[in-house]
């Protein structure tokens, strides 16, 4: 292991790690836009030279590999003076257009600006002009003349996806990013390009002209929308209620982890949070007696279910739950059932169209918990023979998580039947869904932004997200819903009386095998592996 | 007048042609070669203080010998002969008049490197070179000059002749390998040097087109008499290429250590119509210029260096009285602008700054600022760079400034 000194500090590094990285693990910073640690080395944007001794020329920190006895400096004179040297080059043309441009306070220029350049700008003949607001695919929007030829977008399409659309035409300060003929930036990665842009050049289409990125606040969290768990940071924005419409949630960004996603996430789960400030989300408990809906409190929505689970028998009950939910919430399940009886308990519904594996992170099964579920045990049942069970009859109360029957992969005549045969159909879940329009009783659940838990990837990383937002009208978190109705049933298990995410999962840790020996917060940020 | 070496042929009626080159001698030093270790080929090279003629004038046994040794990995010679460097012509006439010479050398060295595929690089303008190479690589192979077991000697080496696409920056060695390769020309980050990881990842040898034509000659007379022909630290003659206002402009060959004195008064004839000399370029346009008075300096690589300039690509641009400077330094930026790959920032970024300043300087717009800013973005770009194409154009903006100052200011209008 090579040991250097980066200005005075001793640091021991990884053979084959560079300057860059090596000085972030003494704690010092080494500006630069090009490298990028995902992606090969370019060596274009000269930001990152250091200065080594017995080396009569400053080098860049990204090619150059640490070596035993190695001693470099980071803040001389001369590196100072060349960063701001570089710093105006790359400002030469740049617009300035910080006012109306969307990377403004997340941007590696105005950053790097106020760190290292702070120069008066000399430049006054007209600046090289270059094509605006050009769409390169369905999330991606270029602005050519911000951009400063990085090139990591052009790497991160051909070195991570291999799909190879985007390349840099023309020569010297008329280079342009640009897509080769005939092709569109849409492969299922095309948003990451957005992240490791350091400047405003690709915007996002989706979230630009939003929200003003310092208005937002950050959470971290699990993507929930395949059985990957992409360890991702949700953005939202509290402090500027009518902006966007009120939506809260404005976007989605990857989470570095080296064991599950890198840097990276796919389209799919990164524009797939618009659910959750949705119209359809259920905001109360309601009651449907006779085509009218009413309104309900928890304690009578809390009560009217205890009563109901009480008054069939445990073989007359079925209940459906999702992988969608968290490990906490399915353990409290598998108590509720176990503390009933009930045995017709499955989270296997179909999906109408089955998902696609894409050979990269996104995973044909779109749940992000079904790992969990399995090891919890909610596999005790049959599905489809829960649902003819109700069908036939035979199942009086169907209790329903987050599913929508009549958009799966079972012929919706079956559905209608079995909806239609159960005398109580209770619905729980987060939103509004054609199977929860015909529920008795529908107890609206968190979005997984709201609150906290842990979700089981499909390699059985137990991986933690984080409350980001308050959840919306009075929704609660499935376990602390299932714990209320667990009391309301006289059970003493200590996961109806928990307060907290982290006492269930106690809980959860101490009786279900394949978790044993972990803790909630032992847990940490890179999560832990499941016992085989 | 010093022995003709590069030159010999040229005015011989065909002189491209095989026949004719095998009436001058020509394959000799290959069938010599062959039956030399490679080893004693190398040490040949060194001993003829042979240096690169293409720019860097880099000495070419020593390149030859980063070759990793006994590396299985295929080896490739690459030749560059994409010729861009404003005012050189030199491996055009080579070509079109001997492409035999490079040919033969290219064997040679490619025996001595242990390469067994070689690439002739021709810049994309250069359509005639192109053919008569491309027609002389034919005739080698029908000679069974090149391809399997070369005149029985076990040996095999083929030749490919690529045709560039029009850009000064695939004259740069790694610009060079990334085009080559079907990639666009921009240079490679070093290291790894192209001896190492060069063409296609492989170990490559880049060398230019009169560099490998002295092989033969210096296979066929020894390292010794090559070396005697020059200086102390660089050996041979070498093909100068004479422009602007002489009376003779064309290619000279003459030992390197000629004066330039003497390449401009004896050679060409002197300044045209009597005028008198103001300034010359002496190796290319990324040569620092010198003045009518710096002209008493020879001609080899370490004399230029030690008059501030360089020997380059020996392509001497000769400017008399009636050349305005300025003017000559907004073509010449407009040039490097034009040709700036742009793929690092401080060289994308003030080629075109510093044009830009360049022509409101002549269009009469200046600002006294300017000059400086020149000299001062100049200084802060070079070095900065993954190859030396910057460094090339900061020769040009910071010595015609600072020689002839005073010929800027006279453009800059005075503040009211």
């Amino acid at each position: 292991m090579p040991k250097l000194t980066i200005d005075g500090k001793e640091v021991e590094v990884a053979p084959g790690t560079n300057l860059i990285e090596a000085a972030r693990q003494a704690g010092i910073e080494v500006p630069h836009y090009c490298y990028h640690p995902g992606l090969s080395i370019a060596g274009q944007c000269r930001l990152c030279m250091v200065d080594i001794e017995k080396n009569p020329r400053s080098q860049i920190g990204c090619n150059t590999q640490a070596a035993d006895g190695m001693v470099v400096h980071t803040r001389t004179e001369r590196v100072l003076e060349t960063r701001k040297s570089i710093m105006e080059f790359h400002l030469v043309n740049h617009p300035l257009d910080c006012p109306v441009c969307d990377q403004a306070g997340e941007c590696w220029l105005q950053i790097y600006y106020m760190r290292h350049g702070l120069y008066d700008p000399r430049m006054v003949d007209e600046k090289v002009h270059k094509p605006k607001a050009v769409p390169l695919g369905p999330h991606v929007i270029l602005d050519a003349e911000r951009c400063i030829l990085c090139s990591r977008c052009v790497r991160f399409c051909d070195e991570v996806t291999k799909t190879g659309e985007l390349g840099i035409f023309n020569r010297g300060d008329h280079s342009e990013i640009g897509l080769f003929p005939g092709k569109t930036l849409d492969n299922n990665y095309s948003g990451n390009v957005i992240d490791i842009c350091p400047v405003g050049a690709l915007t996002d289409r989706d979230f630009r002209f939003k929200v003003r990125v310092w208005y937002l606040d950050t959470g971290r969290s699990i993507c929930n929308g395949c059985a990957r768990g992409c360890n991702i940071e949700v953005h939202v924005n509290r402090r500027r209620p009518h902006h966007n419409q009120g939506r809260r949630v404005a976007r989605l960004k990857p989470r570095h982890n080296p064991d599950v996603n890198q840097w990276w996430m796919c389209d799919v789960g990164r524009y797939g949070f618009g659910w959750i400030d949705d119209d359809s989300r259920l905001l109360a408990p309601v009651r449907r007696t006779g085509g009218t809906d009413a309104t309900i409190g928890w304690d009578e929505a809390v009560a009217a279910l205890a009563e109901a689970l009480k008054r069939y028998r445990p073989e007359e009950i079925g209940i459906l739950a999702s992988p969608q939910m968290s490990n906490e919430d399915l353990f409290a399940l598998q108590r509720l059932a176990a503390h009933l009886g009930v045995a017709a308990v499955d989270h296997r519904v179909p999906p109408r169209v089955p998902g696609e594996d894409d050979g990269f992170l996104l995973r044909a099964d779109r749940n992000p918990n079904r790992r969990g579920a399995e090891l919890i045990g909610l596999g005790t049942g049959d599905a489809r023979a829960i649902l003819d069970g109700a069908r036939q009859r035979r199942i009086k109360l169907l209790w329903i998580f987050q599913h929508d029957l009549l958009d799966s992969g079972w012929p919706p005549a079956d559905v209608t039947a079995a909806l239609a045969g159960a005398e109580m159909v209770v619905f729980q879940g987060p939103s509004a869904n054609r199977t929860s329009a015909g529920a008795h009783l529908v107890l609206p659940s968190a979005a997984y932004v709201e609150r906290e838990g842990t979700f089981t990837n499909f390699e059985g990383r137990v991986q933690r997200f984080r409350t980001v937002l308050e959840p919306l009208g009075e929704a609660q978190a499935d376990w602390a819903i299932l714990g209320r109705v667990g009391r309301a049933l006289g059970g003493a298990d200590p996961a109806f009386s928990a307060g907290r995410a982290e006492q269930v999962f106690a809980g959860l840790a101490g009786q279900v095998p394949a978790f044993s020996g972990m803790s909630y917060r032992g847990l940490r940020d890179a999560g832990q592996v499941v016992k085989a | 007048m010093a022995e003709k070496i590069f030159t010999r042929n040229f005015d011989r009626r065909d002189s491209h042609t095989l026949a004719v080159y095998r009436e001058t001698g020509g394959y000799t030093a290959l069938a010599r070669a062959l039956g030399m270790e490679p080893a004693a080929i190398l040490e040949e090279v060194k001993k003829s203080n042979l240096r690169g003629l293409g720019g860097a004038a880099f000495p070419t046994g020593m390149k030859w010998s980063f070759i990793p040794k006994g590396s299985p990995a295929p080896k490739y010679l690459v030749i560059n002969a994409d010729e861009g460097e404003p005012g050189t012509f030199k491996d055009r006439y080579l070509m079109e008049r001997d492409p035999h010479a490079m040919i033969e050398g290219m064997i040679i060295a490619a025996r001595a490197i242990d390469s067994h595929l070689g690439f002739v690089y021709i810049r994309g303008e250069y359509v005639e070179p192109w053919r008569v190479v491309s027609g002389a690589v034919k005739e080698a192979y029908e000679a069974g000059l090149l391809g399997k077991n070369i005149q029985g000697s076990g040996f095999d080496f083929d030749i490919v002749v690529h045709r560039g696409a029009g850009a000064y920056i695939c004259g740069e060695e790694t610009g060079l390998l990334s085009s080559l390769e079907g990639k666009k020309g921009w240079p490679k980050i070093k290291p790894p040097f192209p001896a190492v990881k060069g063409a296609f990842g492989q170990p490559t040898i880049v060398n230019n087109v009169e560099t490998i034509a002295a092989v033969p000659h210096i296979i066929n007379r020894g390292g010794e008499w090559f070396a005697g022909l020059g200086t102390k630290t660089q050996g041979g003659t070498r093909l100068y290429s004479v422009s602007g206002h002489v009376a003779r402009p064309g290619v000279v060959e003459a030992p390197v250590s000629v004066t330039l004195r003497s390449l401009i008064y004896d050679h060409c004839g002197g300044i045209r119509d009597g005028r008198r000399l103001k300034a010359v370029v002496p190796g290319g346009s990324s040569a620092p210029i010198l003045t009518a008075d710096e002209i008493d300096v020879t001609m080899d690589a370490d004399g230029l260096k030690a008059a501030g300039s360089m020997i380059g690509s020996a392509g001497v641009i000769v400017m008399d009285e009636t050349v305005s400077i300025p003017e000559a330094l907004m073509v010449v930026a407009r040039f490097y602008a034009h040709e700036s790959c742009g793929q690092c920032t401080p060289c994308r970024e003030s080629t075109g700054w510093i044009y830009k300043m360049a022509r409101r300087i002549v269009e009469g717009k200046g600002r006294k600022e300017d000059l400086d800013t020149i000299l001062d973005v100049s200084r802060r770009g070079a070095g900065t760079t993954i190859c030396a194409f910057f460094d090339g154009a900061v020769g040009p903006y910071v010595s015609y400034i600072e020689k002839f100052r005073a010929e800027f200011e006279a453009l800059i209008p005075h503040e009211a």
